[in-house]
């Protein structure tokens, strides 16, 4: 990423929350709060965290399929909510496309695969011809690992795997002058052997088509091997962000100590400690001030309970949103392994 | 060590589903056994037919199901013979299940106190106290307090109600608990502190497991021995620690180069092209041949026995020597 030009897409301040129950309900659930992140240019950025932390819903935000309840979502440095035409909006859903979890579910059973490429080509790109539209599908299908593409045009979902559907889908969001892709979870449930064929073509994608990726995921090992940043969620708020090595190697939110440490690893050695914890992240039910994983913290402290942490840069680049965490910036390189745990 | 009879031995187990198109062979002839207090890990991926062999195992097979050949011997006994009476008896109290989706699993309308309460009855007749009691003590075992005996399962976290279920399963200590990838739904941390009360347990009360799951590195830690699946059929078995530090078989190999990891330096990954077979019209030969990168021309026809390596049993041409 280029540091010096705008970013690609950047939320301020992004908020959603759902009432929930009936209309003399006064609860408010928190899915999202107050999250600032950007994505730059072929960028892969990854949100990473729990059921319910609200990863899922920054996408849909971005997606414009919910309105945020406050805040702000800026494409190339334009407020979305000033897009007002149908002509803008369609334009912008053609940029920042999504890319679904259920490669089963996502794809009409009763249409051939290409239905929902050339559908696209004909909504964003009107001034090709139906030759033109076939011949560019089968090259998206190419590039998406479908080869030899042309065969594939005429093939219905049943006809393919898990992993070919799902690059049906990677193809489908390519078909429109695409700059970010909007990822939910498109490996969860593909087979292991096949998952990482699917990272590698983000990364290829990334370099041969320019695109951006938002990479939502719960497994943090595949965010580390695709991801130039990561983006911890933890309950709505974003509790660390920075660049992905730098996260691994030194986590501040002692949230992601603690995924890091609950995460298999079969490489590392054998450590099995005496305590589990048992807690598991709360329902954002109107949730009030102060940190949301302070009950769960081993270190928390009273202002946990009065202040809600801010992000606050505590090594280059490097954010997390924690009272107690120290800050390794102007500490010399030697003290800070030290420090940093 | 003390030679003892497993607890299960599983001998030629084939299961077929029959559909319209001919029989599936779902499980075809896998054998394995079991220690008492023993750890198991069944990896592979979905349509393996993991889940398909666990439901064998326990008799819970349903329609189109069925068993074709084998035997399944518990403490001695031929399950397979068995009908459903002598079953009653046996299931639950000598081994139990943890399915995987504690949601579907658990009776919506019914507390979890109600629940334990109708397990026990089923076995065996027992005062309200004693079966109080019994309650308490098995959800203080899985870490929940027994005031949730009284809550309904809507009302419990993910990893409490899976928790729950555990708790249901050791009712009876029982010497057997088949467990099918009880902590799929949960999240890792949630998963992780699971598994270790898994193993604490197991540990404490002497339980012999069967832990399936498609998370090679879930059970990398906990399992004793770890039996790989691929298309119906047991490729490779072996002590966990060696089948992850010296994979034998292609397909385990593959799988190896499929986990990102967190920690160690970064490489690139390629995982395994292609996917599974149809299992209407399995491969000639050896069942991962088209997609083994080590394949030879006999794979293409001749089916691999189990050739023993020093720590492992694997089914793969290349180690015939």
């Amino acid at each position: 990423m280029n540091a010096d030009s705008a970013p690609l897409l950047e939320t301020a301040g992004l908020t959603k929350h759902f009432r929930l129950g009936g209309y003399l309900s006064n609860r408010i659930l928190h899915a999202v709060d107050d999250v600032d992140l950007a994505i730059g240019e072929q960028e892969i950025v990854a949100l990473v965290g729990e059921s319910g932390s609200g990863k899922s819903t920054i996408a849909r935000l971005i997606a414009r399929v919910y309105r945020p309840t406050g805040g702000e979502i800026y494409f190339r440095g334009r407020p979305l909510s000033a897009m007002r035409s149908r002509s803008e909006q369609l334009a912008y859903r053609g940029r920042v496309p999504m890319i679904f979890q259920d490669p089963y579910g996502s794809l009409s059973p009763v249409y051939r695969v290409s239905h929902g490429v050339l559908r696209a080509l004909k909504l964003h790109r009107p001034a090709l011809s139906k030759a033109a539209r076939d011949e560019v599908a089968a090259q998206l299908f190419e590039s998406v690992g479908l080869t030899p593409g042309s065969d594939f045009l005429d093939k219905y979902p049943y006809q393919l795997s898990g992993g070919q559907r799902q690059r049906v889908g990677f193809a489908q969001a390519l078909a429109s002058n695409t700059e970010l892709i909007l990822a939910d979870e498109p490996v969860s449930m593909l087979d292991v052997s096949v998952r990482i064929g699917l990272l590698n073509l983000m990364a290829t994608l990334r370099r041969e088509m320019r695109v951006s990726f938002l990479y939502i995921t719960h497994d943090i090992a595949s965010a580390r091997y695709v991801a130039d940043r990561l983006i911890v969620m933890y309950a709505g708020h974003i509790a660390e962000s920075g660049p992905t090595e730098d996260v691994l190697a030194h986590p501040k939110h002692p949230y992601t100590q603690l995924l890091l440490s609950a995460v298999p690893d079969p490489r590392a050695p054998i450590s099995l400690p005496a305590t589990s914890s048992v807690a598991e992240p709360p329902r954002v039910v109107d949730p009030g001030e102060g940190c949301r994983f302070r009950q769960r913290c081993p270190y928390a402290i009273e202002e946990c309970a009065l202040v809600t942490p801010r992000l606050r840069l505590l090594r280059p680049a490097h954010t997390a949103a924690c009272h107690v965490a120290t800050s390794d910036i102007g500490v010399p390189a030697k003290e800070q392994a030290a420090t940093s745990r | 060590m003390v030679v003892t009879a497993p607890v299960l031995a599983v001998d030629g187990l084939s299961v077929d589903y029959i559909t319209d198109r001919g029989a599936v062979r779902a499980v075809d002839g896998v054998s394995l056994e079991v220690a008492k207090g023993e750890f198991l890990g069944i990896v592979g991926e979905s349509g393996c037919g993991k889940s398909t062999l666990l439901f064998a195992i326990a008799r819970l097979l349903s329609p189109p199901a069925e068993i074709a050949a084998g035997s399944v011997r518990f403490r001695g006994r031929d399950m397979v013979a068995m009908d459903e009476d002598e079953l009653r008896h046996v299931r639950w109290r000598d081994y139990s299940v943890v399915m995987q989706s504690a949601m579907n699993a658990l009776n919506p309308v019914m507390t979890i106190g109600a629940q334990l309460k109708d397990a026990i009855e089923a076995h065996e007749p027992a005062s309200s106290q004693k079966i109080r009691e019994r309650s308490e003590h098995v959800m203080r075992l899985v870490g929940i307090d027994p005031i949730h005996l009284a809550s309904y399962p809507h009302q419990l976290s993910g990893g409490m109600r899976q928790r729950a279920m555990i708790a249901m399963a050791l009712v009876f200590s029982p010497e057997l608990v088949i467990m099918d990838e009880p902590t799929s739904a949960l999240d890792v941390v949630a998963q992780r502190s699971l598994m270790l009360q898994i193993k604490e347990l197991q540990r404490r009360i002497g339980f012999a497991a069967v832990f399936v799951t498609h998370d090679m590195s879930l059970v990398s830690h906990f399992s004793d021995r770890l039996a790989v699946m691929y298309a119906g059929q047991i490729v490779e078995v072996g002590a966990t620690r060696s089948v992850f530090e010296d994979p034998k078989h292609p397909y385990t190999k593959g799988l190896m180069q499929s986990f990102p990891s967190i920690s160690g330096p970064k490489e690139r990954l390629v995982g395994i092209a292609g996917s599974p077979p149809d299992l209407l019209q399995p491969p000639a030969g050896c069942r991962f041949h088209p997609r083994c990168p080590s394949v030879m021309p006999r794979c293409r026809t001749e089916e691999p026995p189990f050739y023993e390596e020093p720590a492992d049993l694997v089914r793969c041409h290349l180690y015939d020597r």
